[in-house]
């Protein structure tokens, strides 16, 4: 059922942050390129750049807490051809400066890496004002910008050094929680490749981020109920691996999309335009619908606001009876 | 044409802006004429180009960053008297499929741009990285940048400011135009900037002031902006101007901010101007 490519284990031991695996990467793409410089406002710690920072001093810059002029400062930083990461949440990184990201950066066509933390609701106790569920749908607008919202500590670190060889703007989506390792540290990752973490022809699950994990263990609630899930883990939002989507709707006919963001404007909208146009499906989507978040634990808020594997099986379970 | 003939040059610039500006019955002609003389001696004596052709990344070469990106007619036609591209494409100015877009961009390829500009208040940010990218690199040219005296408005100004302090960034000569006019009116009626030159001293600015259409009072502000390099502290030009320069009826008026003469008044204007280039 699983792919032994990408699954590490479906009994994880051991969980990890996924902003830890960008703190990590960033330093292994430090070391493997000197063009990799970092800015961060005001947020070293908690974007787990302190290593990169202490290893590369001179190629890291602290901006404090003003991240519009952070963003123009990384554009500047390609023009002399570097490769410049932003650190801040990611609330801060996109909403804040949505005006310097698009003429800057995306319009200008600038080669700067936007990593953004605290992503969603899983941010927890500090509550809305900066748990950002639109970031990914505002990123993927933007044009020439890749989005990527990777699933684990590992894949994480992995999308970190791709996104420093990638040419071009790049919109890096982790989070806060320590959530558990399940993928393979050396599994393949190119941007725009989706991973088929399980195969199977009854229902598909499209996910990414934190509910990847949700979605892993909901395949195996299913299997026991007698549903074969067809798992596709996007890592990246843009460009959508609208071939891989359309392959597993066209053979299920059923699809749900799960991710911890609004439904408008998210990976289900993306997922919805691509089988409307070329395999249409029955289609759930387990987002959050046109809510703010709130103050809470992370498992808490996944509960309150249905982003779970429970939430996944429900849906999978409705669009199946849905077909059949 | 000497290089040396500055004052010539800027006659034709001026007419370039206003018959640029009245073919696409569009544009921003009153800052424009305005900063004539700045870019004329920036980029015809000032200014150290090497690359040829343009090169994005600008290594020892100084780089100019026009962060009021409205007056991209007074910029668009420097850059092609000074070399970077045809004459003849200023005729394409704001018109579809043309690399001389309305506010300056980059994704048409136009040399001489390195970033998109016209969302008001994001050049010296932008500006300030490539003055970081130039220190990492041990590069010892210089970045200027200028701007509106309306654009000090925006608060992501202030932050540059400060960042630029802070790391004693001394590569830096920023321009501001003070015109005094803005779209709505004066800019001290619309909301007054109070004390400019105490504010940038504040904000830790070594602070000039210049004659913006005196050639030679140009030349020592920009002599004075470079020879900061090694005091630790960036420097700002406080730019007196006159928007509408150089065509009467345009003169210290904020109604020519964005507007384009008709065709009496186009004649009129260039009645005023010495073609002294040809026109494109």
């Amino acid at each position: 059922m699983f792919d032994s490519r990408y699954l590490l284990t479906t009994e994880p031991t051991e969980s990890k942050d996924t902003r830890s695996g960008f703190g990590t990467g960033l330093l292994a793409a430090g070391k493997a390129d000197s063009r990799v410089v970092a800015l961060c406002a005001d947020l070293t710690g908690s974007l787990k750049m302190d290593a990169f920072r202490d290893a590369f001093p001179e190629r890291f810059f602290q901006t404090g807490i003003a991240e519009a002029n952070m963003m123009g400062l990384a554009a500047g930083l390609t023009i002399g051809g570097y490769i410049p990461f932003t650190g801040t949440f990611a609330n801060f990184s996109t909403g804040r400066v949505y005006d310097q990201i698009r003429q800057s950066i995306a319009y200008s066509g600038k080669n700067v890496k936007i990593a953004a933390s605290h992503a969603g609701v899983t941010l927890g106790e500090d509550g809305a004002t900066h748990q950002i569920l639109e970031d990914m749908g505002m990123m993927a607008m933007l044009p020439g910008m890749s989005v990527l919202s990777p699933a684990d500590f590992n894949q994480t670190h992995a999308a970190t050094v791709a996104a420093a060889q990638h040419v071009g703007p790049v919109y890096l989506r982790f989070g806060r929680p320590k959530v558990p390792v399940f993928l393979r540290p050396d599994a393949p990752f190119e941007i725009g490749k989706a991973q088929h973490l399980a195969h199977g022809n009854d229902v598909t699950v499209v996910a990414t981020g934190h509910l990847v994990w949700e979605a892993v263990k909901a395949t195996r609630i299913l299997a026991e109920r007698g549903l074969r899930v067809d798992l596709l883990n996007i890592h990246t939002i843009k460009p959508l691996d609208t071939a891989a989507i359309v392959e597993s709707a066209a053979r299920t006919g059923a699809v749900v999309v799960a991710e911890e963001h609004q439904r408008i404007g998210g990976l289900g909208a993306l997922v919805a335009q691509a089988c409307a146009a070329h395999a249409p499906s029955r289609i759930e989507f387990v987002a959050v619908n046109d809510r703010f978040g709130q103050s809470g634990t992370p498992a808490q808020l996944l509960d309150a606001y249905g982003l779970n594997a429970e939430a996944i099986v429900r849906a999978a379970e409705r669009v199946h009876v849905a077909t059949t | 044409m000497a290089s040396h003939d500055l004052p010539a040059i800027a006659s034709q610039v001026r007419r370039d802006i206003v018959r640029m500006v009245h073919g696409a019955a569009s544009g921003h002609p009153g800052g424009s004429l305005g900063c004539t003389e700045l870019l004329t001696v920036l980029y015809f004596e000032a200014m150290h180009l090497t690359a040829e052709p343009f090169d994005m990344d600008g290594h020892g070469e100084d780089l100019f960053f026009l962060s009021n990106g409205h007056i991209s007619p007074v910029w668009y036609s420097v850059l092609a008297r000074r070399g970077f591209f045809p004459v003849g494409e200023l005729a394409t100015f704001r018109k579809i499929h043309s690399r001389l877009q309305g506010h300056p961009a980059t994704e048409e390829g136009l040399p001489g741009v390195r970033v998109a500009s016209g969302s008001l208040g994001q050049g010296l940010s932008v500006a300030l990285g490539a003055a970081l990218a130039k220190r990492l690199a041990g590069d010892p040219r210089t970045v200027f940048t200028l701007h509106g005296d309306g654009e000090l408005q925006e608060g992501q100004i202030w932050e540059a400011a400060m960042f630029a302090a802070h790391n004693r960034i001394d590569s830096i000569v920023s321009f501001v135009d003070c015109n005094g006019q803005q779209i709505d009116g004066p800019v001290d009626e619309i909301l007054g900037l109070g004390d400019l030159a105490a504010k940038w001293a504040a904000f830790g600015w070594h602070v000039l002031t210049a004659d913006g259409h005196n050639f030679d009072d140009l030349r020592r502000v920009i002599a004075a902006g470079r020879a900061r390099r090694g005091s630790g502290q960036p420097t700002v030009v406080l730019m007196k101007t006159a928007m509408g320069k150089g065509v009467d009826f345009m003169e210290g008026s904020h109604h020519w901010h964005g507007v384009a003469p008709d065709d009496g008044q186009l004649a009129t204007a260039l009645a005023q101007l010495s073609e002294t280039l040809g026109d494109y």
